[in-house]
């Protein structure tokens, strides 16, 4: 049996494709993908994202916990809300997950993580967690969804009317607790500004309609994709996996080896890819050519040979677009192997698309 | 359930097939196959003047979700393609058994349409994919 989120019998009225998604029956688009896509990057779309995993991490050691367990150091989390995006790295330094921990005070730290790696998270969290004496609590009673887009904001605020006070001078990748269970963050998997809701599974279906009732678009895991791809955000299981450190996902930026004698998961065997060298680099890649890139499409560049992993159609360029893991160093052109065929691509840096504007030339 | 005109012949693959007044054959995917792939991007026809085998894959639609192989549901020679899809892919969701089709054929032999399933055949073919 797949799992449903609390919202399964909307998404069915609606008219959502459904698909499977990591276990969970989801729905990949309401209609248009593209339709979606755009309403986010224009004005306002929403995801329900109540499959991902919240995880309430407590104790008097829970900071100690983190900065053991992750890759990056939650000890640069100093703002009451604020939140970090880190790997938690297994023991050869390949990714376990992705995910984002949100400072909420000295003795509580949430953590969300990917639907495909809950399960596989939570056992690591014991695993580590137990000598720090940390009580890990996963929140099922809680849903989640992503209100995204340059108007987003502004009608969350005219739905939640007070509730959302607190949450109108939240900066960038910060969350406030408002109370009677309703988290509120501003942060997101799209490139857009927006927020990610998290609430009583009971109340999520009237917040829901309410938000739906001010224009903002119902959006699919179709639409979640291309908009993540554009802005240049690595996906869980294609971009990186256990056997792929974050040096070569494009998430160096996300390890934090200072202070070198922070001791971390991973630790000793990246600081030993690093010493051995000839990391692989992940790029962006625009085709020039007609077609779509996929991922595990082969990518000839003048450095030597590479591999897509995540390539789809911009709706945002109205060309093809791709992440690739490539020989370091490669830049300019190069060809990628589409169905037996060499057609001709560019090496961009990645993102491709943010708030709502092309930012590579095409 | 999607539109599925009885005037038609379909292949197991999802493609349809018209027999014209000329004698050729207008071949393009049908409505449920463009509802499954969703948004389409992209299209890739044979050259006119191959020849096709029947069974073999001839032609390419890729949607923002996936790539699907178009299939030639009978054998034949290509003698038109339709152009104004490769420009802009999208009109095969939206009017899959008109402005949508793919491509015309010159059959090897008409014979082979006998073959093809009619409308209930392939709407049993839909309805058994949904289990």
């Amino acid at each position: 049996m797949p799992n449903h989120t609390p919202l399964y019998d909307v998404h069915v009225a609606l008219g959502a494709r459904m698909v499977d998604f990591a276990g969970w029956e989801m729905p990949i688009h309401y209609g248009s993908q593209i339709g979606e896509h755009h309403a986010v990057r224009r004005d306002a779309g929403m995801f329900d994202v109540s499959h991902m995993g919240i995880v309430d991490l407590q104790g008097a050691r829970v900071r100690d916990f983190l900065r053991y367990l992750l890759a990056n150091d939650v000890a640069r989390l100093r703002e009451q809300g604020k939140a970090l995006y880190t790997c938690m790295l297994n023991d050869s330094g390949g990714v376990i997950d992705d995910l984002i921990v949100y400072y909420m005070g000295d003795t509580w730290y949430r953590i969300v993580v990917n639907a495909g790696t809950r399960a596989r998270d939570l056992a690591w969290f014991r695993r580590h967690g137990a000598s720090f004496g940390v009580a890990i609590e996963e929140r099922d009673d809680l849903a989640m969804l992503a209100v995204q887009g340059p108007n987003a904001r502004a009608k969350v605020h005219a739905v939640l009317g007070e509730r959302a006070e607190e949450a109108r001078t939240l900066v960038r990748f910060a969350a406030v607790d408002v109370g009677q269970d309703m988290f509120i963050a501003r942060t997101g998997y799209t490139g857009e500004d927006g927020y990610e809701i998290m609430l009583s599974a009971d109340d999520v279906e009237d917040l829901w309609h309410r938000l739906q009732a001010t224009g903002i678009a119902p959006c699919g895991l179709g639409a979640r994709d291309t908009l993540r791809l554009e802005a240049g955000m690595a996906l869980y299981g294609q971009d990186m996996d256990e056997d792929t450190s974050p040096l070569e996902a494009g998430l160096a930026w996300t390890v934090a080896f200072e202070p070198a004698d922070r001791d971390f998961v991973g630790r000793t065997a990246l600081d030993a890819l690093r010493a051995a060298g000839g990391l692989r680099e992940l790029v962006g890649l625009v085709l020039e050519d007609k077609g779509v890139l996929r991922a595990h499409q082969r990518v000839m560049t003048e450095g030597g040979e590479g591999e897509i992993t995540s390539g789809s159609f911009s709706p945002t360029l109205g060309c093809a677009i791709a992440l690739a893991r490539v020989p370091a160093g490669a830049g300019g052109a190069c060809q990628v192997e589409v169905r037996g065929r060499l057609l001709a691509a560019r090496i961009v840096k990645p993102p491709f698309v943010r708030d709502g504007r092309a930012i590579i030339a095409l | 359930m999607s539109n599925v005109p009885a005037n038609l012949k379909y292949a197991q693959s999802h493609e349809w097939v018209r027999l014209e007044t000329d004698g050729s054959v207008t071949v393009g995917i049908t409505e449920h196959a463009q509802e499954l792939l969703g948004d389409m991007v992209y299209v890739e026809l044979p050259d006119a003047g191959r020849t096709l085998t029947a069974g073999k894959e001839c032609a390419v639609v890729e949607s923002v979700k996936a790539a699907s192989d178009v299939y030639a549901p009978i054998a034949g020679e290509v003698i038109a393609v339709n152009d104004a899809v490769t420009g802009a892919p999208d009109i095969v969701n939206k009017d899959p058994y008109g402005e949508g089709w793919l491509f015309r054929l010159k059959p090897a032999d008409t014979a082979e349409l006998d073959k093809l399933l009619d409308a209930a055949g392939y709407e049993r073919v839909v309805a058994e994919e949904g289990h």
